[in-house]
């Protein structure tokens, strides 16, 4: 891997991330940088090329840092979460139910149904499934889970998933539908959700989402360099201000991991990414 | 500030107030919010983050501090002249690419797409008089149904409707020309020129109505339309491949519905039947405001830049030389026009058809040259050029 270009991967989860990453390109350029990208189809993918050395610097979903730190944890390396959005900070998911509904307290879940995103979404489905865990009603047991599967493998990033979950809630084939908090705004404005139809039955704590992930053995400079730009952008600057807005942020912060603690909560309850980490481990070794 | 929503959800026009406090407040700025809506303070949470500001809450008040950056997205924003054209640089001499379809007078995001329009000089495709031909065009518009008499009892000798149904013919194909060309120019035109592109948009409106009510004409009494040439269509195509504004202007507007303006006022003094002279009269009153556009804008064009005169006239002889192997006027449309004019086969009446024939060509030569003059032609070479004008008259 050439060391004078910054390699970045990134997941397609929609074709906006080709227009997001070439008007980046264009700009680190502007300023000096040399970077390129690669994207992937899938974060697994995104996860096990990092640690095959082909990308210096990944964005990653929230579980897809977990599964990087644990990958690293195993293999004595080190990861770290340089730069994140201004809008990837304190999130909190919600559980919502009809307006009219029996269901006044998580406990009243016991024995119906709760509509969920992708099995990989960290904020529609494992946040707040493992909530309702922590609540006493075991998922799968005390309740059933629908699963709307959208594009497994972008880990949630695709929000049609949430959308379905919604819409079944709505339709009356599911009593609860989970959601990240943004999502009951937006699905009010699109009129997916009529004002008052629905009632929210819990909120989770909150918790952080995507960052820039690095491996230690990056080229420092480059990634230093990186960092630097990104932090610096600013959204008075014309040139970039289409490209924020596309990302969906107003300005970038540096990266912390104490907002993946729910996460790594969740995934610990149900085991989710422990095959993968190990699959990629091995491969490490 | 304060804001009280009461009920009102953030989603049910709530926001509005919101962003309504946070704009008086300005970047950095401060309102509290309180409310009963349910949802109100999970909406408030994830509209605050998405857009930057801050949020806190103090009981059942939030506390709003306005992102510093809201501001951002109009600090290098400009404003792309005025919608007034009479105020002083209302109109921009080249306006950006980048103002693109925004209304003259708006205030534009800097980091706009650039467009790609090609007509984006004022000097070429300006007039002072541009929106009172709109105003004047827009209260002129008539409606085929109820303009025109179709209903009208009259029956021409048979060879007198089928001249009628040829000249039509001829009529609707040199008017479908004359919509392509200000249709074509108004696509490339940048919408800054706004009053310009609402007088080439009428004029493309205009025609199609006269493409209609020809075409109706044609077919009150016949079941079949007349002859279509190829010198006739030798000539209009090089009306509608001509790129150039300027030229096409003149060609078109100035030379071809200038000559075409004596043609529809005569049919509709020599015409036997009340619908001919009816469509004939209001295309007539239409192509008049066209041609007064066109004069207008060249003749302001020419007047700060008189090295168009040499170009517009080298555009007619190129089009002389291009035409001259074709057979111009088709003898069809000529025969037709005669015996229109003189309504009968009377050997007295073709002989006074002639004679008005003759004097409708006469007239369509001097009133070009005086055309020509107006905007800033020299006698000489108006005579000269008006003599080169297409023998298909458009």
């Amino acid at each position: 891997m050439s060391n004078n270009t910054l390699l970045l991967g990134a997941v397609a989860y929609d074709p906006k991330v080709v227009l997001i990453w070439d008007g980046f390109q264009a700009y680190f350029a502007k300023q000096g940088l040399r970077f390129d990208y690669i994207l992937y189809s899938n974060y697994e993918r995104q996860v096990a090329a990092q640690f095959a050395g082909q990308i210096h610097v990944a964005w990653n979903s929230p579980l897809a840092w977990i599964q990087s730190e644990r990958i690293a944890a195993a293999t004595g390396r080190k990861a770290e979460a340089i730069v994140m959005r201004d809008t990837d900070c304190d999130l909190t998911s919600i559980i919502v139910v009809r307006s009219d509904s029996p269901v006044h307290a998580v406990a009243d879940l016991k024995g119906r149904r709760v509509a969920v995103g992708a099995a990989d979404s960290p904020q529609a489905t494992l946040i707040p499934l493992n909530f309702l865990g922590a609540q006493g009603l075991d998922p799968g047991t005390d309740f059933e889970v629908i699963y709307f599967d959208k594009l497994p493998g972008k880990h949630g990033d695709h929000i049609g998933g949430e959308r379905d979950a919604v819409r079944a809630l709505l339709r009356g084939e599911a009593d609860a539908a989970c959601m990240i908090d943004g999502n009951h705004l937006l699905f009010s404005q699109e009129g997916v959700i009529q004002s008052g139809t629905t009632r929210v039955l819990a909120t989770t704590p909150t918790y952080d989402h995507c960052n820039f992930t690095v491996l230690d053995g990056a080229p420092g400079e480059l990634v230093d360099r990186f960092r630097d730009l990104l932090l610096d952008m600013s959204y008075a600057d014309p040139s970039i201000r289409p490209l924020l807005d596309l990302e969906g942020l107003k300005q970038w912060r540096a990266g912390r991991t104490e907002g993946y603690a729910a996460l790594n909560q969740a995934v610990n309850r149900f085991g989710y990414v422990e095959p993968f980490v190990r699959q990629v481990a091995a491969s490490c070794g | 500030m304060r804001v009280e929503l009461g009920e009102l959800g953030f989603d049910e026009g709530g926001g509005l107030l919101i962003k309504r406090a946070l704009r008086v407040a300005g970047p950095g700025g401060q309102i509290s919010v309180s409310g009963s809506a349910p949802d109100l303070a999970l909406h408030l949470r994830s509209w605050c983050r998405s857009e930057g500001h801050e949020l806190q809450w103090f009981d059942a008040d939030a506390l709003i501090t306005g992102a510093s950056n809201v501001a951002a997205r109009w600090s290098g924003a400009e404003r792309s002249g005025s919608p007034d054209p009479s105020t002083p640089n209302s109109v921009a001499e080249h306006p950006p690419q980048f103002w693109g379809l925004a209304a003259r007078g708006a205030l534009i995001e800097s980091g706009s797409p650039e467009f790609a329009f090609t007509l984006a000089d004022k000097i070429e495709v300006w007039s002072a008089d541009a929106g009172r031909i709109y105003a004047q065009g827009a209260a002129a518009q008539w409606d085929p149904t109820t303009a025109i008499p179709w209903n009208a009892n009259f029956d021409l000798p048979p060879e007198v409707e089928d001249a009628v149904v040829q000249i039509m013919t001829y009529l609707i194909e040199n008017e479908t020309a004359a919509l392509i060309v200000p249709s074509r120019l108004v696509s490339q035109l940048h919408p800054h020129f706004r009053e310009v592109m609402q007088v080439l948009a009428l004029q493309a409106a205009d025609e199609a109505r006269h493409i209609e009510v020809f075409t109706r004409r044609a077919l009150l009494k016949r079941k079949e339309l007349g002859l279509s040439t190829a010198g006739g269509q030798a000539s209009l195509k090089t009306l509608v491949e001509e790129p150039d504004f300027a030229v096409a202007s003149f060609l078109l507007s100035v030379l071809g519905e200038g000559t075409f303006l004596s043609l529809l006022w005569f049919l509709d003094r020599h015409a036997s039947d009340p619908v001919t002279a009816t469509v004939c009269r209001l295309a007539a009153q239409d192509e008049a405001r066209h041609v007064a556009f066109g004069m207008a804008h060249l003749r302001e064009h020419i007047a700060q830049d008189p090295g168009v005169l040499p170009k517009l006239a080298n555009a007619v002889r190129r089009r002389h030389d291009v035409l001259q192997n074709t057979a111009g006027l088709n003898g069809e449309v000529f025969d037709a026009l005669l015996l229109i004019a003189s309504g009968s086969w009377a050997p007295s009446d073709l002989r006074q058809g002639h004679q008005n024939v003759m004097k409708l060509l006469q007239e369509m030569d001097e009133l070009r040259q005086k055309r020509m003059v107006h905007i800033g032609f020299n006698a000489a070479e108006a005579q000269e050029l008006s003599a080169l004008h297409t023998r298909n008259l458009m």
